[in-house]
């Protein structure tokens, strides 16, 4: 409980320092560090494979292409946005924002919110476990997942190369 | 065991292992630089420390060893070295660099079996002697840090706000993201013959005959994506002297340059390491099984060998063209290692169901 | 371990599995093929495609599968009546949107056979939008009709017009996944699971945070539908999309996600429906407000559609929550949707028929004089309009009065009094066009193809027969609306 602490609260603080930075590289290594400190929060749930895979995914190959639009684009330095909106939409935003996390924070301190319905049984979460469960019961989501990244590439070849194919 | 007592075991073995590893890599610099100067009919560093033998009848002594002091001279250089921070640099990532560059280096050493169930001095080292043993997703452990040793190299290049330097990351994250696919691919094919992704079940597995005899072709693109993860040569373009001057390094001095090479040369003995558990057997040989402690004297012997290797491609081979780098990465080991995958799952999905033999 | 096989019976998912395995077959046959003829033959192998799943769906009518169900859980996918009927919105929205791109497409340069594998790649994901029976179906199911959308919003890439429309709807697209998958991983946590039986059956003992799950999931499906104050997007996407892109997206994608939002509301959350219900009512008063309103002052046809098409939303939403109360509710709101999908696509055709260029003749002004020019086209022109604004004969006042009926039933008076009033705010800027087109002069070119005459002559007849038979057709909805909540109920 005390590790679930200090992982969440340095989880949020990382969060807020990708939002708070106004450079876009340390935007992103606080996002880098927000996914390390949440797949360490996986570790705590008895969920290594998670954990290894939220670290190779997001931080090992999401985040670093991030890195490397900023880097080619040269655009570290985000402008603020003033002059952007009316000053009462920012207070809007910041009213309602509250109102969300007033409710939610009701909900949490309600006590009956949270039902054990994960507690329910040590689940094995071995990669092998892991893999069946994936091939047995989420075997045809998974298939539409194939599905899904296949018109995503063909999406991407679409916009990249719709220009060059213009001018020939 | 408790969970303290395992916390405490884990602390002692990986201090004991980070110190020798960190020995390692001092002589593997020497190595390297001894081996390519052979290999290049020179002599290399002689100077520093050697052992006197004094030769019967006088005359000048003979000097064993000569040289054997050059990391220790090394090291002093790079601590008593000025280290300027150039101008205009991002501090923050200036200094974080080096450190997000050792940090992967080291801890992939967790995972390494380095011998089988061994007792030492009344401590029981069950199912295998490492930092972590047992972890079943020790394979991905190991895919998870090195997708993240991409951060030092590419921060490096960023923050020191210099074109060679933001040009060797930019070509250094572009060239690991690329090979890590093809050496994740060629990884599987251990995992699924040996049917676990904990390293010393992998090694176990190999106990009938390594996976190298059974599967070349994915101990090759591994070795080679490997070579390119670590960026050596054919692929250490992104050092490339002619064009990048030192690549990302180009504006590191002192220790912050020397952790860069500090987390060059522990990654070349973990992935040799690697290597040799995934496809040379790990720390199996004869008799490993009557004496563990011949563990550690084998898997030693096959990292020294692989680091010879490396060396060896090193001093042999030209470095490739950036394009060429790419289209190997993603139309050659990238299509062969699936094929590869794809290949042994049916082979052993036939083999299980009694299709073959 | 041992590895069990799940009951798989892949006859329920080959509509699904024809229409994506088409998109497949077009980019091999591009490597097999020259490009020209590839684009050649593309859209007669999407309508071949679309007629076999087609057949099967029809085939499939009257009967309850479900597959994908591992051993001791509930299946993944589930065929009944519901999510037939929705299958053949879906596949004749598919149908219309090839006939209207044939000529369009080579006409205004973007001629690409990746359309045709996006349009049906993202038809295969609105399928599977209504026969999901688990939340991370619908999930995914969301995203494979999504993404290829973004997609195709840019195709005329260069133009900037385009360029906006595919970021603001990949943006906006990417926050409402983000938020419902946060209200999907809400309600797993409350109901500990993401079956929908399962749902059903945890979610009213789920406490709060079953209700915020339910919130953020409204909120996701509010963005896919285009509900105010969700609707932002829409205007903008509209106008710089390719006129065939608005027209798909305009019913596909929006029919998609009231495919799934009636499926996980009104059967898996159905229990909690005095909370959600109120929610649901006024966000469908002030989508049809903002809608019906706004529209009013756009001068762009595309634009206006857009904006109509918001308000139409609000009128399903009404069915929507008067489904919980009637048992007309659901029934209604697919009656509502078939009408709409003829009505707006023949709008969406006639309006493809007088776009000169890209960009180009898409303001109400270049409609002056159409009926002049094409005594024919304008006359079914006026059709649509007045099926949109909702006056007799036509589907889309059987459709206003089937749902104006459900909610009366459903005793949300007031929610009806708000739709008819602004049913007749609608008839303003409708009847506008209509009043362009006669009383005016005016010069402008007509594309008018047989592929595209085809499409305008079948979406008239369409809604003529909706509107003058309406009785038939609302005996077919409600058969799938029944056995669509019945299946779950019972398990």
């Amino acid at each position: 409980m005390v590790l679930f602490i200090i992982l969440a609260i340095s989880a949020v603080a990382a969060a807020l320092g990708m939002l708070f930075s106004r450079n876009a590289v340390h935007s992103a290594l606080f996002l880098v560090l927000n996914f390390a400190i949440v797949a360490a929060l996986y570790l705590t749930l008895n969920a290594p494979f998670i954990a290894m895979v939220q670290i190779t995914v997001y931080a090992g190959a999401i985040i670093v292409l991030f890195l490397f639009v900023i880097m080619l684009l040269g655009a570290e330095q985000l402008r603020g946005v003033a002059g952007d909106g009316g000053v009462w939409q920012r207070w809007l935003a910041g009213g309602l924002t509250a109102v969300l996390l007033i409710s939610f924070a009701s909900i949490l301190f309600q006590g009956n919110a949270i039902t054990p319905a994960s507690a329910a049984g040590v689940i094995d979460t071995s990669p092998a476990a892991l893999g069946l469960r994936l091939f047995e019961a989420y075997v045809f989501p998974f298939e539409v997942t194939g599905v899904l990244l296949l018109a995503a590439i063909i999406g991407v070849v679409v916009l990249s190369i719709s220009k060059k194919r213009g001018q020939q | 065991m408790t969970p303290g007592q395992i916390a405490l075991r884990a602390l002692i073995v990986g201090f004991i292992i980070a110190f020798a590893v960190i020995t390692g890599f001092a002589y593997t610099t020497l190595l390297e630089r001894k081996l390519l100067a052979r290999l290049q009919a020179r002599i290399g560093p002689n100077r520093a420390g050697y052992i006197p033998i004094p030769r019967r009848g006088g005359g000048k002594e003979r000097k064993l060893l000569a040289g054997f002091m050059q990391p220790a001279a090394d090291a002093v250089k790079l601590f008593f070295k000025e280290d300027p921070q150039p101008t205009m640099v991002d501090s923050w990532v200036y200094n974080l660099a080096p450190m997000l560059a050792v940090i992967p280096a080291v801890v992939i050493l967790a995972v390494i079996p380095w011998a089988g169930k061994i007792n030492i001095f009344g401590a029981v080292f069950e199912p295998y002697f490492a930092i972590a043993p047992g972890l079943n997703v020790a394979v991905m452990f190991f895919l998870a840090i090195t997708s993240i040793g991409v951060y030092g190299v590419a921060l490096a290049g960023w923050a020191s706000n210099s074109k060679y330097a933001v040009l060797g990351g930019i070509r250094a994250s572009a060239q690991m993201i690329s090979y890590e696919l093809a050496l994740g691919m060629s990884v599987l094919v251990p995992i699924m013959i040996a049917d676990s992704m904990d390293l010393g079940v992998i090694v176990e597995a190999q106990r009938g005959g390594w996976f190298i005899f059974l599967q070349p072709l994915a101990a090759f693109v591994f070795f080679v994506g490997a070579l390119a993860e670590l960026q050596r040569a054919p692929f250490d373009l992104l050092e490339a002297e002619q064009e990048l001057s030192a690549g990302y390094t180009v504006e590191y001095a002192g220790m912050r340059f020397g952790m860069f090479f500090l987390a060059e040369y522990m990654k070349m003995i973990s992935f040799s390491a690697l290597t040799a558990v995934f496809f040379l057997g790990g720390y199996r040989g004869p008799f490993v099984d009557q004496v563990p402690a011949l563990g550690f004297v084998y898997i030693i012997l096959k990292i020294f060998i692989l680091l010879c290797v490396m060396i060896w491609v090193r001093a042999s081979l030209p470095r490739l063209r950036y394009d060429q780098l790419m289209s190997f990465g993603w139309k050659v080991l990238l299509p062969i290692s699936v094929l590869n995958f794809l290949l042994t799952a049916i082979f052993i999905v036939l083999a299980q169901e009694g299709f073959l033999f | 371990m041992e590895f069990v096989t799940p009951t798989i019976n892949i006859l329920i998912v080959l509509p699904v599995l024809l229409v994506a395995g088409g998109g497949a077959l077009l980019m091999l046959l591009e490597l097999f093929m020259a490009e020209e003829r590839v684009k050649q033959w593309a859209p007669t192998l999407a309508i071949i495609v679309l007629a076999l799943a087609f057949l099967q769906t029809i085939g499939l009518w009257g009967q309850t599968h479900t597959t994908f169900t591992p051993e001791g859980s509930s299946p993944m996918v589930i065929l009944d009546n519901f999510a037939t009927f929705l299958n053949v919105i879906f596949l004749l929205t598919g149908f219309f949107t090839v006939l209207i791109s044939v000529n369009y497409l080579p006409r205004v340069g973007l001629n690409r056979s990746e359309y045709y594998m996006l349009m049906l790649f993202s038809l295969s994901g609105m399928m599977l939008m209504g026969m999901a029976n688990d939340l991370i179906l619908v999930f995914l199911a969301l995203e494979v009709l999504s993404i290829p959308l973004y997609i195709l919003a840019g195709l005329s890439r260069p133009r900037p017009e385009s360029e906006e429309s595919a970021m603001k709807y990949f943006f906006l697209g990417a926050f409402s996944s983000a938020i419902f998958v946060f209200g999907i991983a809400l309600t797993y946590g409350a109901t500990g699971s993401t079956a929908l039986p399962a749902v059903l059956a945890g979610v009213s003992n789920g406490g709060a945070l079953a209700l915020a799950g339910v919130a953020m999931m409204l909120v996701g499906f509010g963005f896919k539908v285009a509900a105010a104050p969700f609707h932002m997007w829409t205007p903008d996407v509209y106008e710089g999309a390719p006129t065939v892109v608005t027209a798909f997206m305009s019913v596909g994608a929006k029919v998609g996600g009231f495919a799934a939002m009636l499926r996980v509301f009104v059967s898996a959350f159905g229990s909690l429906g005095q909370t959600w219900v109120p929610a649901v009512a006024v966000i469908a008063a002030i989508t049809l407000i903002i809608g019906n309103v706004v529209a009013i002052v756009q001068p762009n046809i595309k634009r206006m559609l857009a904006y109509s098409s918001i308000a139409h939303a609000g009128y399903i939403l009404m069915a929507v929550a008067a489904s919980v109360n009637s048992p007309d509710g659901v029934s209604a709101a697919l009656f509502y949707m078939f009408a709409y999908l003829f009505t707006n696509l023949g709008a969406f055709a006639i309006a493809i028929a007088a776009e000169r260029k890209l960009g180009e003749g898409v303001m109400l002004d270049d409609y002056k004089g159409l009926a002049k020019r094409s005594p024919l086209l304008a006359l079914a022109m006026a059709y649509f309009m007045l099926s949109l604004t909702g006056i007799p004969p036509t589907g889309g006042f059987s459709g206003k009065f089937f749902v104006f009926r459900a909610t009366l039933e459903a005793g949300l008076v007031w929610l009806a009094v708000v739709g008819v009033i602004t049913s007749v705010v609608s008839g303003y800027y409708y009847l506008r066009v209509v009043y362009l087109m006669y009383m005016y002069d005016g010069e402008g070119e007509l594309h008018t193809k047989p592929a595209l005459l085809t499409a305008v002559a079948l979406t008239v007849l369409a809604t003529l027969v909706l509107g003058l038979l309406p009785g038939a057709w609302y005996e077919i909805t409600k058969q799938a609306a029944l056995q669509g909540l019945q299946v779950l109920a019972g398990g």
